[in-house]
């Protein structure tokens, strides 16, 4: 099909188009790099009156790294990203996530804040987010406000941000020299949707004690959602196949979605268990190569 | 109401354009039906097919998923950028010699996509053509022959390289 009509703005500006978004409303849609919002269009899922399109606000494009943080525009394209040297090297669980986001066509155009504001259950980059504990900034008619990623994912599809604002920046925090960590999903074919995946940032100690551990899953839930159990059951446990076993059993407790088309609840559940061990494993195989 | 159309200034295959659209025409309905140029082909319409891959300002994007409204003041480069006076090139040639397409479907995206894959990586393993062409959907071939010819076009460009 084709999309409906709609009336079309290219601000050029933060400024210009927040503006444009006070005075069209809920009527209106921002539109980046269209990998999920053209689709819904071209279904006529979605009808906006308006389109605001933000891709020539050149001051959203940018990665800068920080003392403990990356801060990345809006604008920038998931596959600048992920090809980062820089990124690969202070942050790579996301450039390992960014790598599973659909396909090098779809990354060319996606965006960083697009994949944030449409909130899709499995996105990768709102998973690593949550995992990492980074922030969101929008701005908005009263100004810019920062998101905590919990804020931000307080309900299915971004339901932290409202119709007036725009995602501008987000924060990933920088990896330490005593974290380490892992991405893996699963999915039918490579760049399909995750029918479950995970990130995992642990905090490693003397003698492979974890000391802290952060674990989100996504795909599982209507939202990403941190697998609380799984990490307190790591933290203070000195990493083996078992303590790693003990706690892989637990991410089926973060489960929390309906049998469906493409895996049955259960199917999930399991994928939860394998892949969680499967990460922690990994994120100690790299720490036993550091 | 018929909606007011919009004046783009594009560039195809090195040729510029200037043409009046509607905002909701997509990129790769303009190419086809504004310019003629029915080589890019259309599936799906949502991104997962990939037969609509072009290049959009030197990358390789969706042109199913851009309005053309969006492409003022870029560089496109379709599929019929590939053949020079007629002569197919060495990637052309490769999918021609090794059974690359059947149908030809899937082939303009196949090719677009397989050009920014050899210009990023040169000499891919089977694994990262695999990976590589992951987005694009081929019904007919098995994927097989297509991997045969984006490694034999690997070959091929090297060895014209080689030769310059
Ligand atoms: C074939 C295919 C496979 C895919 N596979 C995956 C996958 O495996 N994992 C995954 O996570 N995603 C996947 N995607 C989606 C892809 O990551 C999209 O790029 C992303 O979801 C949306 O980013 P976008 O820049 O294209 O945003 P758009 O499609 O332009 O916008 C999406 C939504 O966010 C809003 N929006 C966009 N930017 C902003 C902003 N700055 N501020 C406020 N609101 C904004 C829009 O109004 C719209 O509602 C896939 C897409 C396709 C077509
Ligand atoms: S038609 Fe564009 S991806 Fe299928
Ligand atoms: S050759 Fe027919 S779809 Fe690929």
């Amino acid at each position: 099909m084709k999309p409906a009509p709609f009336e079309y703005f290219v601000p050029t500006s933060v400024e210009e188009a927040v503006e444009l978004l006070a005075r069209h409303g809920d009527d209106a849609k921002v539109l980046a790099g269209g990998q999920s919002l053209v689709p819904m269009m071209n279904f006529r899922l979605a009808q906006p009156a308006v389109l605001i399109d933000i891709n020539r606000i050149v001051e959203l494009g940018y990665i800068r790294e920080g003392d403990s943080s990356i801060a990345i525009g809006a604008m920038t394209r998931q596959r600048v990203v992920e090809t980062s040297p820089m990124v690969r090297d202070k942050c790579a669980i996301l450039s390992e996530a960014l790598a599973n986001v659909g396909h090098q066509a779809i990354r060319n155009r996606g965006t960083m804040g697009g994949t944030l504001a449409h909130g899709d259950p499995a996105a990768e980059v709102a998973t690593v987010l949550l995992t990492l504990g980074g922030s969101v900034t929008v701005a908005g008619p009263q100004g810019k406000r920062e998101l905590s990623p919990e804020e931000l994912l307080a309900g299915p599809y971004a339901a932290g941000i409202s119709s007036d604002e725009l995602i501008v920046e987000i924060n990933f925090p920088i990896l330490a020299a005593n974290e380490t960590h892992g991405f893996l999903e699963m999915s039918r074919r490579h760049g399909d949707f995750a029918l479950a995946g995970v990130a995992a940032v642990l905090r490693m100690g003397e003698g492979n004690i974890c000391e802290r551990a952060r674990v989100a899953l996504c795909g599982v839930a209507p939202t990403p959602v941190r697998a609380t159990e799984v990490e307190n059951q790591l933290t203070g446990k000195r990493l083996d196949a078992s303590t790693i076993q003990a706690a892989a059993e637990l991410a089926s407790r973060a489960v929390d979605c309906e049998d469906e088309y493409h895996a049955s609840r259960e199917y999930r559940t399991h994928l939860c268990q394998v892949y969680v061990r499967r990460t922690i494993q990994l994120a100690l195989e790299r720490w036993g190569n550091n | 109401m018929r909606p007011v159309g919009r004046k783009i200034t594009v560039t195809v295959n090195g040729e510029q354009y200037v043409r009046e659209v509607e905002p909701r025409l997509l990129l790769a309905d303009f190419l086809r039906h504004g310019l003629q140029l029915f080589g890019t082909h259309v599936g799906c319409e949502h991104g997962v097919c990939g037969a609509c891959t072009i290049l959009f300002d030197g990358v390789a994007q969706r042109s199913c998923l851009i309005f053309a409204i969006q492409a003022d003041g870029a560089e496109i480069l379709t599929v019929e950028s590939l053949a020079q006076s007629g002569k197919l090139n060495l990637l052309q040639k490769a999918f021609h010699e090794h059974h690359g397409l059947q149908c030809g479907f899937c082939t303009p995206g196949m090719l677009m996509t397989a050009l920014e894959l050899l210009r990023e990586n040169p000499s891919p393993s089977d694994q990262e053509v695999r990976a590589g062409i992951s987005g694009v959907l081929c019904r007919c071939t098995g994927y097989k022959q297509i991997v045969d010819s984006i490694n034999a076009a690997a070959l091929a460009i090297a060895g014209a390289e080689a030769a310059e």
